[in-house]
């Protein structure tokens, strides 16, 4: 019990996937506009990093181990998820049209996020087992969620302030990421 | 469009981080110092160099209905070849930026470049769109690089500058967001002046 709380808040706050270690920046600074968005799109990371996570473990200690092709890892794991992305995209279609329409038109975007693929790597390095492993991945995409949602807020109040011409956009996005950033170095002692 | 803009077309009009703001995981992460910085640019320019060149050549044989796939596999097989040749010839460089190596695969400005220009020109116009973008990464991040380096540890290019400590929140995380939140802004400024 005391281990998976030490998973949970290391992977979600002290070791935050955005905030400390730089993935995912591009859905975080580009769907971060509207609180509601930002939800669906973090629902949809989640579920697709966890799955993710799964089969490529899978691939990787049945496949790859067992035939010594380690080095096929970055091209197998690119196409597992891009396949995977796209079968979710079609069954969800099918199966369940209210979770299709919250969550559809993210799903492509995931392919190119790099917390995914960032995410399956990372497992292997750190050798967790499998349970281990999805765990990790699993709370690692709240972290996202999180991220995101909390930037989300912030970004919808910022519009309705005066920002200096030459800082409005990007910059003072980039910006309120770093001060937030800061925020969750403030978790560092915490395990 | 002649050559000599295509390859500058990259390097300051249409830069990939300072204008476009695509590959943004790697330029924030492995900007701790211009060396690395410098690094990570480079390994990007070689992958963004071959995939162009092979895709262009390529263009006429690959399905449109399976283009994207068949360019991230032939992107995903140089990244490997860059991993592999750092990971046996350049080991210290390859431990510092660690991840964002394979991670090189899904940096939108390769796939970008792919879909928008090496499909649909020819194969020199290619190789230097693809220089060209590559070197305005390798520029931008070594910039940052640089800025992150001399704030945070008061060094220029790994040589100390002065026997001081730096404001270290700048090699921290955050300093990577403020830092690059700061030099847009003040790129937005010279540009609006030269409007003027």
């Amino acid at each position: 019990m005391a281990a998976l709380i030490v998973i949970i808040i290391s992977t979600i706050f002290v070791n935050n996937i955005v905030f400390s270690q730089f993935l995912g920046i591009c859905p975080f600074l580009g769907v971060s506009g509207k609180l509601s968005t930002a939800t669906g799109m973090g629902a949809a990371v989640v579920f697709v990093i966890t799955l993710a996570t799964l089969i490529t473990f899978l691939i990787y200690e049945y496949v790859l181990v067992p035939f010594n092709m380690q080095f096929l890892q970055t091209i197998c794991y690119i196409l597992v998820i891009a396949a995977l992305v796209q079968m979710l995209e079609i069954i969800l279609k099918k199966t369940s049209p209210s979770l299709y329409q919250a969550l559809g038109i993210f799903l492509p975007l995931i392919t190119t996020n790099c917390a995914v693929l960032g995410v399956s790597i990372m497992v292997i390095q750190q050798s967790y087992n499998l349970a281990g492993a999805l765990l990790f991945a699993f709370f690692t995409a709240i972290g996202f969620a999180l991220a995101l949602i909390i930037f989300a807020g912030c970004r919808e109040h910022l519009e309705m302030v005066d920002v200096p011409e030459n800082m409005r956009g990007m910059p003072i996005a980039l910006i309120t990421a770093g001060i937030l950033s800061l925020a969750f170095m403030g978790f560092a002692g915490l395990v | 469009m002649n050559r000599g803009k295509i390859f500058t077309n990259g390097l300051f009009k249409e830069n990939p981080t300072f204008v476009l703001l695509l590959g943004m995981c790697p330029t924030l992460g492995v900007t701790t110092s211009a060396i690395n910085g410098l690094g990570m640019g480079l390994a990007t320019t070689f992958v963004l160099l071959l995939s162009n060149i092979t895709i262009s050549s390529l263009k006429k044989l690959i399905p449109d209905t399976v283009r994207i796939p068949a360019f991230i596999v032939l992107i995903a097989s140089f990244v490997t070849v860059v991993d592999l040749l750092m990971q046996a010839y350049l080991p210290d460089l390859h431990a510092k930026l660690g991840l964002f190596i394979p991670l090189i695969v899904v940096n939108c400005i390769v796939l970008g470049r792919a879909e928008a220009f090496a499909s649909k020109h020819g194969l020199l116009d290619s190789a230097l769109d693809g220089l060209g973008m590559g070197f305005g990464f390798t520029l931008s991040l070594t910039v940052l690089g640089m800025v992150r380096e001399f704030l945070g540890a008061l060094s220029f290019f790994g040589h100390p500058i002065a026997p001081a400590d730096g404001a270290l929140v700048f090699v921290l995380a955050p300093g990577a967001f403020l830092a690059l939140g700061f030099l847009l802004a003040i790129i937005n400024t010279i540009k609006k002046k030269k409007q003027a």
